[in-house]
């Protein structure tokens, strides 16, 4: 039984919101920041898509590329480790699905990696089946670079941190391998759920 | 496979001891917290408050003490509306109880050990977690280079003024502040924000490769970055720690 702090009341939520937010998160309607470095600002004309490691034949996009390929906007809540939630976000991108459909692959985990030397894994599962996008634009408008932009990785369903910003490429991989944040302590899964924050959580 | 798995990060209790007031709007909390496990300077714990009810909320805090002391402080500062701040800054009083969590976050830490040279920017209460490096150098006596850019609206809500002024050992050491709003009466230090001028003033430059913690509200951290990059800083020694706008 925690103890209890005196005289702290907090504000509940009793709106039909409550359901929507995993155990130990607070709504935000701000878009708060969070990144363990400088922000990056790679031109178009140099960014491309990779997909690679444990496939048959790696693919690439240029930016016209990839901005050819299908979109889709859709509007799903979002959950930061740093303990906020932010409902009903619309995020327009192309789905993984598309990206891994000419792929060949025994893997079974991928290593997200970045501009600014930013790494998160993942199990390849929980980027297929409609799960995750690599997205570019945030309500409509071309993603901040401060929020990922030109394109990052979005997975909804975890933490935030696995929606890697400033997303470079999809490294496919047979053995789990902790990208940055997992292997300075937080989980290696991330389920807001579950509230799997750190280790052993 | 063989993987580790991990001890859980246990919640424990943590004590009021003191409620110190560093300004109008800023607490520092003097903890005790039986069987802390340590901290890195400028890791950070979580906090969860729990009402009678069994209500809880939880936030993050950098802490502020340097791993060498045997309390825990954590320097909060008050968010209008936010939820949890306001009961640490205004309600809290010595005696209480709450929950912590951490240490956490091993990116945004700096020991001794580490070297230097170190350049540490905060602007408003960014200036806790670098509190925590400066006090850690401080207990260790510890020569490392380092130099500090404090940014505050005034200096009212300047935190650590006084105990900045006579950090030890002073070999090394440089401390410049720049207050954006009100500066005080006859000041002739910097009253602007923080400009590539600036750092370029009080920054060991990027041949000398310094370790450097930028840490503030996001846009204070977004720009000071920026400006760094641009300064031929190399991005990968930048380490960067953003306040959100809301929280509380």
């Amino acid at each position: 039984m925690p103890p209890i702090s005196r005289g702290f009341h907090g504000r509940r939520r009793d709106d039909a919101d409550a359901g929507r937010i995993p155990p130990g998160q607070y709504l935000t309607p701000d878009f708060p920041v969070l990144s363990a470095g400088p922000t990056p600002h790679t031109p178009l004309e140099e960014w491309s898509l990779t997909i690679h490691g444990a496939v048959d034949e790696p693919v690439s996009w240029s930016w016209e590329e990839f901005r050819a390929l299908p979109a889709q906007t859709f509007t799903v809540d979002i959950h930061c480790v740093t303990k906020w939630s932010k409902l009903d976000t619309t995020w327009t991108g192309v789905s993984v699905d598309t990206l891994l459909a000419d792929v060949t692959t025994e893997a079974e985990f991928l290593t997200a990696w970045s501009d600014g030397d930013y790494t998160t894994n993942l199990p390849l599962e929980d980027v297929s089946d409609g799960r995750a996008w690599v997205v570019y634009e945030y309500g409509g408008e071309p993603l901040d670079p401060e929020h990922g932009g030109p394109a990052r990785l979005l997975v909804p369903h975890l933490y935030f941190w696995k929606s890697a910003k400033w997303l470079r490429g999809l490294a496919l991989t047979t053995e789990d391998e902790p990208g940055f944040w997992e292997a300075a302590g937080y989980n290696n899964y991330g389920d807001p759920w579950r509230e799997q924050r750190y280790w052993g959580d | 496979m063989g993987r580790l798995i991990p001890h859980r990060i246990a919640w424990r209790v943590a004590t009021v001891r003191e409620v110190v007031v560093e300004s109008p709007r800023a607490r520092t909390l003097v903890l005790e917290v039986p069987d802390w496990p340590g901290h890195r300077a400028g890791q950070h714990v979580d906090v969860r408050l729990t009402a009678e009810d069994g209500y809880q909320a939880q936030r993050s805090y950098s802490i502020a003490s340097a791993p060498e002391l045997d309390t825990l402080e954590l320097t909060v500062e008050l968010v209008d509306d936010g939820e949890v701040s306001p009961y640490l800054v205004q309600e809290l009083r010595a005696g209480d109880v709450f929950e912590v969590r951490g240490p956490v976050g091993g990116h945004f830490s700096w020991a001794v050990a580490d070297g230097g040279p170190l350049l540490l920017v905060g602007g408003g209460s960014g200036l806790v977690p670098l509190m925590s490096m400066l006090r850690h150098r401080g207990a260790r006596a510890s020569a490392v280079e380092a130099h500090v850019l404090a940014s505050a609206r005034s200096e009212q809500d300047a935190l650590y003024r006084d105990e900045l002024q006579g950090l030890e050992p002073r070999a090394g050491l440089s401390v410049a502040w720049t207050f954006t709003r009100t500066p005080p009466p006859g000041w002739s230090g910097y009253a602007r924000r923080v400009d590539a001028a600036m750092l370029a003033d009080v920054a060991p430059g990027p041949g000398e490769r310094p370790l450097i913690f930028v840490c503030g509200p996001t846009p204070f951290v977004e720009a000071v970055a920026d400006l760094l990059v641009d300064a031929g800083h190399d991005p990968r020694s930048i380490h960067a720690e953003r306040f959100g706008p809301t929280g509380g």
